[in-house]
């Protein structure tokens, strides 16, 4: 247990001095996040009630379209000049690699996450009427959710044709249900949670996490042992 | 194989022949919503049939992930594309349904939300077999995003136990007359042997397929 632990953080680790080194990644990758929020403002009119009840979908629309960059890039790197042949050369547990690669990965959904609130707030006056934790937990919980089968379908599209198109084609039926309870959550920290609802949703996405993290760590072996 | 395999297809053709005459004119109308409902005749029996058949392809999808049996391969592709295209027949239906009965094309109902999440999810399991050329990795990678993709496939039937929805849970076949309930098990038989026939089709046109790919 401790030793499948410590290769999950070698991993982490691994992936964490990645992304500080190619930062310039994330900000481009925020950037279009942010870019995606001022679309979506537009789209929606200048009806500013219309525009505040749905800030919560813009930002996870944006993010989740953010999202795909994000995983496809922290693959995209383990395939140029065959590094994932190296990488899977190294005595660590696939199930280590996914968990590892997944850490990283949720690391920058939920920092592009968290760029994107007080864009939000500004763009479509959606102050939270709730405790900035809960907002906070429902972005940790969505990108987790995210972040796990996110990683797992990168890595299949990475080796494939037409990668670019795939990638979402895989990921967004599959994450439909915890983008639409993840908006419910973070909408009722926008718009007040008068019926306590929040919990219920929040339980929804902790669920899908607990499926996906589960099955990405269960099937990882095939997908990259192949 | 061949001869059964057309046997098999004649006697599919005929009983939906058969099935349709008895959806249409043997079995009564509905009390409620008249000749509309006659649509269920066609609706139910494609819903099972899809969502056994993605389920095929899951229990498939877990064989070839244990023993490396290429049948499995071929049985997993077979029965997604048969179950996809079952799933797009059971949208487009159930569309034409809610028109005349909900006064629109398509609702965001937890069923009718679900049933779109499960046909795109095994369309883009089918990309994915289309853009992968090595056929293992295609196998395998196919066969783990279908153990991923066939969560939601429970849901899809459930939900409407679940969930606050427009679409209207499973009826009770005792409250069913009696001709409305063959009619819709014979349907079923019809659609299951029909789907049971494209299957098998499409099975031996992966195995020639896989046959061509080991011959190059």
């Amino acid at each position: 247990m401790n030793s499948i632990l410590a290769e999950c953080a070698a991993v982490t680790r691994k992936e964490l001095v990645h992304l500080w080194r190619a930062r310039s990644r994330m900000v481009a990758t925020g950037t279009f996040a942010l870019a995606t929020l001022l679309l979506f403002s537009f789209a929606g009119g200048l009806d500013e009630d219309a525009l505040r009840r749905n800030a919560a979908g813009y930002l996870w629309l944006g993010l989740l379209l953010a999202s795909t960059l994000a995983l496809g890039e922290s693959f995209r790197v383990e395939t140029e000049h065959n590094a994932i042949e190296m990488l899977l050369l190294l005595p660590v547990r696939p199930a280590a690699l996914f968990y590892g690669k997944a850490i990283g990965n949720l690391v920058v959904l939920v920092i592009v996450g968290l760029v994107m609130v007080p864009f939000t707030v500004v763009l479509f006056d959606a102050a939270p009427k709730e405790s900035v934790l809960k907002l906070g937990a429902s972005i940790f919980l969505g990108a987790a959710a995210i972040a796990a089968p996110g990683t797992m379908h990168a890595a299949l599209a990475a080796r494939a044709r037409s990668r670019d198109v795939l990638l979402p084609l895989l990921l967004f039926p599959l994450v439909v249900p915890c983008v639409i309870a993840s908006v419910q959550a973070t909408q009722l920290c926008i718009g007040g949670d008068a019926m306590g609802q929040f919990g219920a949703w929040l339980t929804v996405v902790a669920a899908f996490c607990v499926v996906h993290w589960s099955l990405g760590g269960l099937l990882f072996d095939r997908v990259v042992e192949d | 194989m061949k001869n059964w395999n057309t046997v098999v297809g004649a006697v599919g053709i005929a009983g939906a022949a058969l099935g349709i005459w008895g959806g249409l004119v043997y079995a009564p109308g509905d009390t409620k919503m008249g000749d509309l409902a006659r649509i269920l005749y066609v609706h139910v029996p494609v819903a099972w049939v899809a969502m056994i058949l993605l389920t095929v392809a899951f229990v498939s999808s877990i064989l070839w992930l244990t023993k490396r049996e290429w049948r499995w391969d071929y049985l997993q592709e077979a029965a997604m594309e048969v179950g996809v295209v079952m799933g797009i027949l059971l949208t487009v239906q159930g569309s034409i349904w809610a028109k005349p009965t909900w006064n629109t094309w398509w609702a965001w109902d937890p069923r009718l939300t679900s049933v779109a999440v499960m046909v795109l999810t095994f369309v883009g399991i089918l990309a994915l077999r289309a853009f992968v050329d090595e056929p293992v990795k295609r196998a395998t990678w196919s066969a783990t995003a279908s153990v991923i993709g066939w969560i939601n496939v429970p849901f899809v039937y459930l939900c409407v136990k679940w969930m606050r929805s427009l679409h209207q849970t499973q009826t009770p076949w005792g409250t069913m007359a009696p001709e409305m309930l063959q009619v819709l098990l014979f349907n079923t038989f019809v659609v299951s042997i029909l789907c049971t026939w494209m299957v098998t089709v499409r099975y031996g046109i992966a195995a020639g397929e896989r046959a061509k790919e080991m011959a190059e």
